[in-house]
């Protein structure tokens, strides 16, 4: 993971250790640069103000003002936000297993729900990945080519049919097949659109029909590029579609995935996977000590 | 956002109009309200930082503090701060002196450039050019069999190009686009991380091979903070021409592919507002700025009603209104042109001071919801009953509510609603008749 994020690590924030005085005193200046620090990341302004006064008040009542214990003051505090809720993947044990892949377009689902199929092969599952955007042109063959390159069935849709009718058959063909999971991938939707809000719903219910209980896992895909709208998003999509979890994508560029801290504290949904990369393996689970350390990195 | 920010100033200004003397720091407390509603709308925090400079400047040097309507005069002094900032006139595309026009598309993966390439080649079409679009996207899989399908539905030629032979591909197809009776070639490139140095130099040579008249980089409007970023890396490798904001259609308020314009000079030219092929727009930056403030976008509204409400039609339900004579048969035409225009939320946001309303009605999807199920129950109607609510007893009411999915009790409502509707029509007769109506003010 430190690799995978470690080229977050740029410029601005390494300036909140300049010259390497580990010890020396918070100033005021240097107080603003670590809110700019923080709001440069994506963080909410609700959530920076809050970090801040916090700051503030250790700095003055607790007589906590050295730039490194001050960091490390809020770095825990961040780290406790990112902690809540259960990081595992629901539905261990079910057969099949059956996740979701939901979120906004062009957010990365196609490419998660295949890195997500390969994570689970390797660890001893037989995924089944299910094409279920019926709608962009060509998401089918996309997936179609992920599966061919890491080695998974796949139960494919036909442009513009019954997204619904996907997963309900990729469900029961895993139950024939003796799949232990599927991994179904949905078209981008904008969480402004309601009919296709509607439709998300539906597929959720009919997935229910084709195994009790099921979806398992709803995850919804967030672009780590994203600024203050993924908390939008993210309330609309758990309305709609009932999310049990997130994943951040794009964290291989400057981007931080700031905005996720707010999601996390808001609706309690645990952040469960970050995809790093493009390749088949740059999905990796949620470390949140290592997150907020890319985001306020030690030492530089 | 400004709905909010409105809000804000006007609570702030109340507070320190109850002072006897206002000072800087009351100042300061005011354009803290600011400073956070742009954050929250994504504005990038260096330019924040520049923005609010300004407005306080500005502010002191127009007395802002010593005004009555200190918080509208504020309000206007960012809005015209943001207007600058997104620059002044409607930016176009440009044309080549000789030979096709070439249009190139970069920038972060997801960001639509695929989807933008296609809408692109359909709105020039509509302008009577004869566009030719290049998949050089040879990276993301099935990125060309995208764009293939795509031009299919619009019947417009494709070229792609191969991995190994990419710039190649591109300065052959662009070649043969004259021959072929085309006047303009769109070229889509793959997704890239402005610091992935490889992925750089491989558009880097592309471009120079080339030599796009236009170099578009596609931002999406949900972007946030490091947006600025990424495009200034772009634009220090690459000759961008302009931007394109995808996603206009979420409710983003697009602060961060605004700032790209303030922090790096790039115009932005065009704007993604739709899935459809025809979801493409110029930018108008001062009826951005107003969108963003939530200050309404009149304009944009009428354009859009010129575009798909039928005028005959309009003209006659108008008629028909006046006459008494409206029945649900005419309520159901309207409802198919209103929602022709677009999403119900993004209409009333353009309504100069609805921004507030709308926010106190159910959100979005929720009143797209609400006009489905109108539709539906007028649907369930009989052609007798639709023009003669009167005929509807019980059991009318009954099996409408059965047919349309609903309650008999929403059957009812809407019911009602048509009444009320036609009673204040009747109360609106003379007045409007007597050539009295109140002039509209935009």
């Amino acid at each position: 993971m430190k690799e995978g994020l470690a080229r977050t690590r740029f410029g601005f924030i390494t300036r909140l250790f300049a010259g390497g005085e580990t010890s020396s005193k918070v100033t005021e200046a240097w107080l603003g640069e670590l809110e700019e620090a923080l709001l440069r990341a994506d963080l909410s302004v609700t959530l920076v103000d809050s970090v801040m006064l916090q700051v503030r008040d250790i700095v003055a009542f607790q007589k906590i003002d050295t730039v490194p214990r001050v960091l490390d003051a809020v770095r825990d505090a961040l780290v406790a936000v990112l902690a809540n809720g259960d990081r595992e993947l629901r539905g261990a044990g079910q057969k099949p297993r059956v996740i979701l892949v939901v979120g906004v377009n062009g957010s990365g689902k196609t490419t998660t729900a295949a890195k997500l199929a390969k994570r689970l092969l390797q660890s001893g599952e037989t995924p089944l990945l299910a094409a279920a955007d019926t709608f962009r042109a060509a998401a089918i063959e996309q997936l179609e080519t992920w599966a061919g390159r890491i080695g998974v069935p796949i139960v494919s849709g036909r442009p513009d049919g019954d997204p619904a009718a996907v997963v309900f058959d990729a469900v029961n063909a895993a139950i024939a097949r003796g799949n232990s999971v599927v991994v179904a991938d949905t078209a981008g939707r904008l969480h402004t659109k309601g009919h296709l809000m509607d439709e998300l719903g539906k597929i959720v219910r009919v997935t229910g029909r084709a195994r009790e209980g099921a979806p398992d896992e709803v995850l919804l895909v967030l672009d780590g590029t994203q600024g203050q709208n993924a908390i939008v998003q993210a309330r609309q999509f758990t309305k709609d579609a009932q999310v049990t979890g997130i994943v951040v994508t794009k964290l291989d560029g400057t981007a931080k995935g700031g905005a996720v801290f707010a999601i996390a504290d808001e609706l309690k949904l645990p952040v469960k996977l970050l995809g790093v990369g493009e390749r088949a393996d740059d999905l990796i689970p949620m470390d949140p000590r290592a997150f907020v350390d890319a985001l306020l990195p030690k030492g530089a | 956002m400004f709905e909010q920010l409105s809000d804000r100033l006007t609570d702030t200004f109340a507070k320190l109009q109850g002072r006897p003397r206002v000072t800087d720091a009351d100042l300061d407390e005011a354009l803290r309200d600011v400073r956070v509603a742009l954050l929250e709308a994504d504005v990038n925090f260096k330019v924040v930082k520049t923005l609010i400079a300004t407005v306080r400047e500005r502010a002191i040097g127009e007395n802002v503090i010593a005004n009555i309507s200190g918080a509208q005069q504020t309000v206007k002094i960012v809005h015209d701060a943001l207007a600058e900032m997104l620059g002044g006139e409607t930016a176009t595309l440009a044309r080549a002196t000789s030979g096709p026009t070439v249009i190139a598309l970069v920038g972060l993966q997801g960001s639509g450039k695929t989807t933008t390439a296609a809408k692109l080649a359909a709105s020039l079409r509509k302008e009577g050019r004869r566009p030719l679009l290049v998949a050089a996207d040879v990276h993301r899989p099935a990125a060309i069999d995208q764009l293939r399908a795509l031009a299919k539905q619009l019947a417009l030629p494709m070229e792609s190009a191969s991995e190994t032979t990419l710039i190649a591909d591109v300065t052959n197809a662009i070649a043969g686009a004259a021959a072929n009776g085309r006047d303009t070639v769109i070229v889509d490139t793959a997704g890239r991380l402005h610091i992935d140095d490889a992925m750089m130099d491989e558009v880097a040579s592309l471009v120079s091979a080339v030599k796009p008249t236009e170099l578009l980089l596609v931002v999406d409007a949900m972007a946030g903070q490091d947006a600025v970023e990424a495009a200034a890396a772009f634009k220090a490798r690459l000759p961008i021409t302009g931007l394109v904001v995808t996603k206009v259609d979420s409710d983003a308020r697009g602060g961060a592919s605004l700032s790209i314009r303030a922090a790096t000079g790039i115009p932005v030219k065009l704007m993604g507002t739709s899935e459809r092929l025809d979801g493409l727009e110029p930018f108008h930056p001062d009826r951005i700025a107003r969108r963003i403030l939530g200050m309404g976008d009149i304009l944009t509204l009428v354009e859009r009603a010129q575009e798909h409400v039928d005028q005959k039609e309009a003209e006659e339900s108008a008629r028909k209104f006046l006459e008494s004579r409206f029945t649900f048969d005419d309520f159901y035409k309207q409802l198919q042109q209103i929602k022709k225009m677009g999403p119900l939320g993004d209409l009333m946001k353009m309504i100069p001071g609805m921004g507030a309303i709308a926010k106190q009605l159910p959100d979005g999807p929720t009143a797209e919801r609400e006009l489905k199920r109108v539709e539906a129950i007028i649907s369930s109607m009989t052609t007798q009953e639709r023009v003669d609510p009167t005929l509807m007893n019980g059991s009318r009411r009954k099996r409408i509510a059965g047919g349309s999915g609903t309650t008999v009790s929403e059957v009812n409502h809407l019911l009602k609603q048509f009444k009320e509707m036609q009673t204040q029509m009747k109360q609106l007769r003379p007045m409007l008749q007597g050539g009295r109506l109140p002039r509209m003010r935009m």
